[in-house]
């Protein structure tokens, strides 16, 4: 079954192509690295994926509805961290959830138990009442994660989520999300580092505008190291 | 709770919270104005004769006759101020987050503009309340009568705020919405002097303040306090509300490219 489909997608700013006749598709409750470099096309895809853009050609297909054609619905199921934090600094933690449980529709009791739930999952439980502003990045990073979960999407889009996280922080939550995905939510994680991704995740990757190549990380790598791989690419595509 | 109304409760109550939040803002938006009726007004009170006209029915002092340009100054100022916020939301991004609700983006537009209105309001009727306890004072059924046409102001303002946000491209462009919308909106209305008083010195600035939309907003909360109804005020108003809002949902249309636009 698919989670995300996009077909056909191009984007451009004016003359600048940012995507040029993008097509990947992801199975759901798979973990999907979109890995590029700086420049990609990364940021374009997910603002179209989440109909910040309009792209005039393709379509995409979140959990079976049409963005284009249905947005409600492909919105209703799709969950967004942004790359940028997007909490409310002086709000709570639960008072930031509650407001974004609200823009879905979700109050009251439905919306506490929700929201506890949520937060439980990302062991930020504890930290409910504390401002935004208090929290370290990981800390923010999972608060954004647990609200972008509070609506049971069944697709997770992750923009860059570990930017300006140190190592343990990023590795925690690589691995809170990857268990989100054995729990049967998709997961498209955009993201420029290779240590990010594990040989078992699918792997686009995105250069240019132009998606170079697709499928499971360890058949891509063809037991080269990832890094190499995606340099070599990256290169040759120059 | 339906889903439309939760998601209104959410957004006015984030608006309010974050007035809270910013009590400095609170204060700037009250002293604003009494500096110009306590201040201004005082000054240039022998220097502005006023004649009598509608809604007056007696010689009013210069104080008396700035009052609704002044209310319509704070909703003004108001209004560029949630303007201004939601470039900042949307510098910060949490006006994305906003906009990939899966309700329709009119209705949480609209939110964020019923929100701005009611603490335009709350903030005109603090005022009033302190222009009162100056000794200024209005009829008392006029500040009842005033709520619906401070409702139309504000929305008509908020709507002009929520059309600048879907094009200002970063916060410091303010200045230039101080500049060039907030100053000449205020000066070219009938909010500190008369009409007729504009076209003694010139037809053509005349004729600009009375095609200005802040005019008959001013005049909507005029005749409003004074128990009386403008109905040309009012056509104007709402028309201009309905432009204004219209261009900003054409504004905020994900097809306009505009959002996720890299600056």
């Amino acid at each position: 079954m698919s989670g995300l489909r996009v077909h056909d997608l191009t984007f451009s700013y004016g003359e600048k192509t940012a995507l040029d006749g993008v097509n990947f598709e992801l199975t759901a409750g798979h973990f999907c690295a979109l890995l590029g470099p700086n420049g990609a096309g990364k940021s374009t895809l997910f603002g179209v994926l989440t109909r910040l853009l309009s792209a005039p050609q393709g379509t995409i297909q979140i959990a079976g509805h049409d963005l284009t054609k249905t947005p409600r619905a492909a919105l209703a199921k799709l969950g967004i961290v942004f790359q940028q934090t997007t909490l409310d600094l002086d709000l709570s933690v639960r008072q930031n959830l509650s407001y974004f449980a609200a823009l879905h529709g979700i109050s009251g009791h439905a919306a506490t138990t929700r929201i506890d739930q949520a937060l439980d999952r990302l062991n930020m439980l504890e930290r409910a009442d504390e401002k935004a502003r208090s929290l370290n990045g990981g800390h923010k990073r999972r608060a954004e994660i647990a609200r972008a979960l509070l609506h049971d999407p069944a697709v997770l889009l992750l923009d860059e989520p570990t930017v300006g996280l140190d190592a343990a922080a990023r590795s925690a939550i690589t691995e809170h999300v990857h268990q989100l995905c054995a729990e049967g939510t998709t997961v498209l994680w955009a993201t420029h580092l290779t240590d990010e991704v594990r040989d078992s995740d699918d792997l686009v990757i995105l250069h240019r505008a132009r998606v170079l190549a697709q499928g499971v990380t360890c058949d891509i790598r063809e037991g080269r190291p990832l890094q190499e791989m995606f340099l070599d690419l990256t290169a040759q595509s120059a | 709770m339906n889903a439309y109304l939760s998601s209104l409760h959410a957004i006015v109550k984030r608006e309010a919270l974050r007035f809270v939040h910013q009590r400095e803002r609170f204060i700037a938006a009250l002293v604003r104005p009494l500096v110009w009726l306590l201040v201004f007004a005082a000054g240039f009170r022998a220097a502005l004769g006023l004649s009598i006209i509608p809604p007056y029915q007696t010689y009013i002092t210069y104080e008396t006759y700035i009052v609704p340009g002044l209310c319509g100054m704070i909703m003004l100022f108001n209004g560029m101020q949630s303007s201004l916020s939601l470039v900042y939301d949307r510098e910060m991004g949490s006006m994305k987050l906003l906009l990939t609700s899966p309700l329709p983006r009119w209705w949480l537009l609209l939110c964020k503009l019923l929100g701005s209105t009611a603490i335009s309001i709350l903030q005109v009727y603090t005022f009033l309340a302190i222009a009162a306890a100056f000794g200024i004072v209005m009829p008392l059924l006029g500040y009842l009568l005033a709520l619906p046409a401070l409702i139309v102001a504000g929305l008509m303002l908020g709507a002009l705020g929520l059309l600048l946000s879907s094009f200002i491209r970063q916060l410091e462009n303010f200045a230039g919405v101080m500049n060039f919308v907030i100053f000449p909106m205020f000066f070219m209305s009938s909010a500190l002097y008369p009409l007729w008083k504009m076209a003694e010195s010139s037809e053509l600035l005349y004729t600009i303040c009375a095609l200005n939309p802040f005019t008959p907003a001013v005049e909507l909360i005029r005749f409003a306090l004074y128990l009386s109804y403008n109905g040309q005020a009012l056509v104007w108003a709402v028309l201009a509300t309905a432009v204004f809002t219209l261009a900003a949902l054409w504004g905020y249309n994900p097809a306009r490219t505009g959002l996720g636009k890299k600056r």
